[in-house]
């Protein structure tokens, strides 16, 4: 007989923490993810960072994936439940493709289908920790959609997610145009992602931009962007603000 | 005391004849017919026995059902389908049974056969288009949902405690690459047409759509109602096309799947001059409810044993 009481571990199933089963915090997040539509198609831009809370720990994390042969996801929040999210389209696609007749999921399906996803399993109290954005363009149609992970969806002209919503939009809102050229539209992108690596802290210098057509995804090979430090207000941050160093 | 027997009143249970053999005849060998003739009742029992001939006879029992049943046709151009039927009540005193559904706005089925079964599949369709629907906010390809019909149907050919479905399904849709309409079988096979006609009589009509079909792909909506409507008067086979006696219904790019009302299909029928050759035009659009009074007899193509109530 065993007369000393056994310490039950955290993460047994009995006792009031059976339920964390279910998503309660994201672990390894992304960032911002930006995104527009341009003349033939949609144009979206995200960095290679994984953080671990506040520390930038993974660095070479590709957060936009093609879909099928008409659309590109882009995702913030939880790497893992993105790489899930990226499982279940693959599902997808596969029964889509095994149909074998001339019909394929275009971008709206595709969006559709993952505000279904993220809705219900919101419902469920166990969301996937990410905020996706959806681009595509079938038979002509250019198509930008995003979804939240409480299952808030829409579409637009232009979307971001995170940090990208307070400091990207109001860029887009003033310099976005119908029928922007490619180079316009890269221009676009970086000055916004530009501004996302001055302030937001969880942002890396190493970013892709994608371009989805009617031919096709495009996803370039990670680069980073020009930054100039010397402004006054960062070479004497003190200067404007009393008490601060 | 034989003698008593014999004259009086029991003398009949002696005299009688028997009722029965007293002794079994000799077996003389198996009956000389043919062999298809000979083995087709010990195989039809289930649908999961072969025939030596690799034949499921209760499938093809189940394809005669659809043949029992009043015609429905459905023909298409590069643009619209349109399906028809023939409406045929029980009695004069009944209306007829509804043998078109709209299944989505880009889907309409015509059905011929067991019309029970036909509602029962006709919600399956609209079930499966509806959570496509909510799923993808997209329509359902129509392809995709003559599949799932056909895998359906053929489960039923492969499972002992069930039995085909009776009915046969013309299925008019719109998809990414078109207009299409393809044809059911109980057997779960299903094919893809510009033109067909199933039912009682429906060789008529496709006699009519053969020579017609070629023209089909390029005709004009009008010009497609109006070969729906003579396709059906050769069902008819003499008696007078009158709205209450089809019904037609269309869906095209533009048009979802409806229904014409009988006023629009009369004063089509006037317009187009399309009447049996024995009497004038009728000229009153009327009611749903069948009124002619013609209970002709279907001569399909089973033994004589006329309408069972439930084919339609």
């Amino acid at each position: 007989m065993n007369f000393m009481a056994s310490k039950q571990p955290e993460n047994c199933l009995l006792g009031p923490e059976s339920d964390s089963q279910r998503t309660l915090y994201p672990y390894v997040t992304g960032t911002s993810v930006v995104a527009l539509k341009y003349k033939d198609g949609i144009l979206m831009a995200a960095d290679l960072g994984g953080s671990y809370g506040s520390t930038l720990r993974y660095k070479n994390v590709e957060r936009m994936k093609p879909i099928g042969k008409h659309s590109l996801l882009g995702a913030s929040g939880e790497i893992s439940d993105f790489q899930e999210i990226l499982r279940y389209l693959d599902d997808l696609i596969l029964y889509d493709n095994m149909w074998d007749d001339g019909n394929s999921l275009g971008p709206k399906e595709v969006h559709n289908y993952l505000t279904r996803v993220m809705y219900n399993r919101r419902n469920k109290f166990n969301p996937l920790w990410n905020s996706l954005v959806l681009g595509g363009v079938k038979k002509g149609e250019k198509y930008l959609g995003t979804v939240s992970m409480i299952g808030v969806n829409f579409e637009d002209n232009h979307v971001a997610t995170g940090f990208g919503n307070h400091l990207a939009r109001p860029i887009l809102r003033q310099d976005w145009h119908e029928n922007l050229s490619f180079e316009d539209g890269v221009k676009l992108l970086e000055k916004c992602m530009r501004v996302l690596l001055y302030r937001d802290r969880s942002a890396i210098n190493k970013l892709q931009i994608a371009k989805i057509t009617e031919e096709g995804v495009t996803i370039s090979q990670p680069y980073s962007l020009k930054t100039y430090w010397e402004f006054s207000a960062f070479a004497n941050p003190a200067q404007g603000a009393v008490g601060t160093w | 005391m034989q003698k008593c027997i014999k004259n009086g009143p029991l003398a009949q249970l002696l005299n009688a004849k028997k009722a029965y053999p007293v002794r079994p005849e000799p077996w003389k060998g198996p009956p000389t017919v043919s062999y298809r003739k000979m083995f087709r009742n010990q195989y039809d029992t289930d649908v999961t026995t072969w025939s030596p001939a690799g034949r499921l006879f209760q499938v093809e029992y189940a394809m005669e059902a659809v043949k029992q049943g009043s015609a429905a046709i459905g023909l298409r151009s590069k643009t619209h389908i349109v399906l028809g039927c023939v409406n045929k009540a029980n009695s004069e005193l009944s209306s007829h049974q509804k043998k078109i559904f709209k299944v989505d706005d880009h889907i309409g089925v015509a059905i011929a056969g067991l019309t029970a079964d036909g509602r029962v599949l006709s919600r399956y369709m609209r079930n499966e288009c509806i959570n496509y629907s909510f799923t993808y906010e997209s329509p359902l390809p129509v392809g995709r949902l003559v599949v799932q019909l056909a895998d359906k149907a053929q489960v039923c050919t492969q499972r002992s405690w069930k039995r085909p479905y009776g009915v046969g399904l013309l299925v008019a849709g719109l998809d990414e690459s078109g207009a299409h309409l393809y044809y059911n079988c109980p057997s779960g096979n299903y094919f893809e047409y510009q033109a067909f006609a199933i039912g009682s009589r429906s060789q008529a009509a496709k006699t009519y759509l053969e020579r017609k079909f070629e023209n089909f792909t390029d005709a004009s909506r009008d010009d497609l109602v109006k070969d729906a409507l003579m396709a059906i008067r050769e069902t008819l086979q003499g008696e007078t096309l009158k709205s209450s006696v089809c019904t037609i219904a269309v869906v095209g790019v533009g048009e979802p799947f409806h229904i014409l009302d009988q006023g629009t299909v009369q004063q089509m029928i006037d317009a187009f001059e399309i009447v049996g050759e024995q009497e004038g035009p009728a000229a009153e659009p009327d009611a749903a409810a069948g009124q002619e009074a013609s209970a002709e007899p279907e001569q399909g193509a089973a033994a004589g044993e006329g309408v069972a109530p439930m084919d339609i």
